[in-house]
């Protein structure tokens, strides 16, 4: 198992470098898809089959086809192409870059230092015991999320309104509008 | 022959097994598109293709044949990489999905405790086939159809999923093997009739099949997101959908219809017979239903299928509670 845990977590930070250095928008988007069921791929390796599985349903099955969506339908040319190629050069990444590599850097010190357990076990975790672990402890956490995603159904059902349903709206309008202009002309 | 030890006897028995059962999905999708058209045509009272070999028993032959020899021709406006990854996704994630199907007590790839959650998987990377296909061929069809797919498959997979948690509900796991010994006593088309319905309905509309072939509607879109495909590419689509059927054929019979069980004939009979009859009834929808209109297909799925499996998954949840023995 920890020869796959290596293979995933290899294929995910360099799938996830071709996202940032991608110049074409859907290619990046599918890099990034790419890295995402890799991780998926490290919590299988890591005997979490079900947060796995969950990850290429929510994530890549989700939320990235949103992303690929919404980045078809903008209709970027050969044009956005140049553009990301010209802002692409190292006097805008070299900066944020050398910062990132210290923060790295201080991470794969302390991490080497500490004395760690990080042997994988291959201790499985099912959906039951994900299931009894959210109603047992993090109960609290959710009962928020819940809220949440209530609030964004609703939020969702209002702009989703659809008015020409309403016909009483639709006969008064016309003669508030009439009001509404005399009163002005006056 | 010392490396012949039951570790390696066992290795290669579960390879073999796993080819066989490709080879058969792989060849009863082909073989499907002339059993379709033939079973059309004789539904609607006309001939279907009957001059190829006996019976047209070899159209599909000859249609292979056309397909091998037409030029593969990629437009020189498209996204090359990406248009020609869209047919590997469509047929690949489809043919991944057969891994977890039990097809006797001794038969069937994988074994995975989250069994059904892997289906839901690749059923949403399935949706990047669609989608990559429509950007990369740049052809404003193609765009149109892609986003009528993707929708249309992002609605229907939300309540897919759904209608299937009462099923799980029922077993206590997501393994398939262990919701088909779960329906031992009933079946559990009795008891989840309303999610049997609606993974139905879901089923048809994952596959784009017709009524759901909005993605795809002729007269509309002159076929959608495979528009500018042609050769094996456009071959691994057609039978990348006829897979799906298949697929989602032996879904309903495994998780609604007891699987391999039934009494007198062998399990891979039955586990055949129940496929095979669900087979017929996606051509036979095919055959008899028209296509609503794209608004229509939405707000059905969203308003009317959505709130039914949800009714469904708290009934059946409510009744599980009250047959549980109490505990503490």
């Amino acid at each position: 198992m920890e020869y796959a845990f290596y293979i995933a977590a290899a294929v995910a930070v360099l799938s996830t470098l071709r996202v940032v250095t991608s110049i074409n928008a859907v290619h990046a988007l599918l890099y990034l898809i790419v890295s995402l069921i890799a991780v998926a791929m490290v919590f299988f390796a890591l005997g979490a089959p079900f947060a796995g599985v969950l990850e290429i349903i929510v994530y890549a099955g989700a939320i990235m086809v949103l992303f690929v969506f919404v980045v078809m339908m903008l209709n970027l040319g050969q044009a956005s192409v140049e553009q990301e190629k010209s802002w692409f050069n190292p006097r805008m990444w070299v900066g944020p870059s050398v910062m990132v590599a210290v923060m790295l850097i201080v991470m794969l010190v302390a991490l080497f230092e500490s004395p760690g357990t990080g042997m994988i076990t291959g201790e499985l975790i099912d959906a039951k015991m994900v299931g009894k672990a959210l109603y047992g402890p993090y109960v609290l956490m959710v009962e928020l999320a819940s809220m949440l995603l209530l609030a964004g159904v609703i939020t969702a059902y209002h702009l989703g309104r659809d008015d020409s349903m309403r016909p009483t709206r639709e006969m008064n309008e016309p003669k508030q509008r009439l009001s509404h202009d005399h009163r002005g002309t006056r | 022959m010392s490396w012949l030890t039951p570790t390696v006897i066992d290795t290669v028995i579960a390879v073999v097994q796993a080819i066989v059962i490709l080879l058969a999905a792989v060849v009863s999708g082909a073989l499907l598109s002339f059993v379709e058209r033939r079973l059309l045509g004789w539904w609607q009272d006309r001939y279907g293709p009957n001059r190829v070999g006996p019976f047209g028993s070899l159209q599909l032959a000859a249609d292979m044949l056309k397909m091998f020899f037409k030029e593969d021709w990629i437009p020189v406006f498209a996204d090359r990489k990406i248009f020609t990854l869209a047919p590997v996704i469509a047929m690949a994630s489809l043919l991944l999905s057969f891994m977890i199907i039990p097809i006797t007590p001794g038969w069937g790839v994988a074994d995975l405790n989250v069994g059904l959650l892997f289906f839901f998987a690749m059923a949403g990377v399935n949706v990047y086939a669609v989608l990559f296909a429509g950007y990369a061929s740049a052809n404003k069809y193609a765009l149109l159809g892609a986003l009528r797919a993707s929708a249309q498959t992002l609605s229907y997979e939300v309540f897919m999923g759904l209608s299937l948690m009462g099923v799980v509900a029922m077993a206590g796991t997501f393994n398939m093997r262990d919701i088909v010994t779960a329906q031992a006593d009933m079946w559990n088309i009795i008891p989840q009739f309303f999610g049997f319905c609606t993974f139905l309905i879901a089923g048809v509309a994952v596959t784009h099949r017709s009524p759901f072939d909005q993605p795809e509607a002729e007269q509309e879109l002159s076929d959608g997101y495979h528009i500018e495909y042609s050769g094996m590419k456009w071959g691994m689509f057609f039978v990348g959908e006829y897979i799906g059927v298949v697929l989602i054929s032996a879904l309903i019979a495994t998780l609604f219809f007891g699987g391999w069980t039934g009494p007198w004939l062998p399990p891979i009979v039955w586990f055949l017979l129940k496929t095979g009859f669900f087979i017929m009834l996606f051509v036979l929808f095919r055959a008899a239903l028209p296509r609503p209109r794209y608004d229509r297909v939405m707000s059905f799925g969203w308003k009317f299928c959505l709130p039914l499996t949800l009714i469904n998954l708290l009934v059946t949840g409510a009744v599980i509670l009250l047959n549980a023995p109490a505990t503490s």
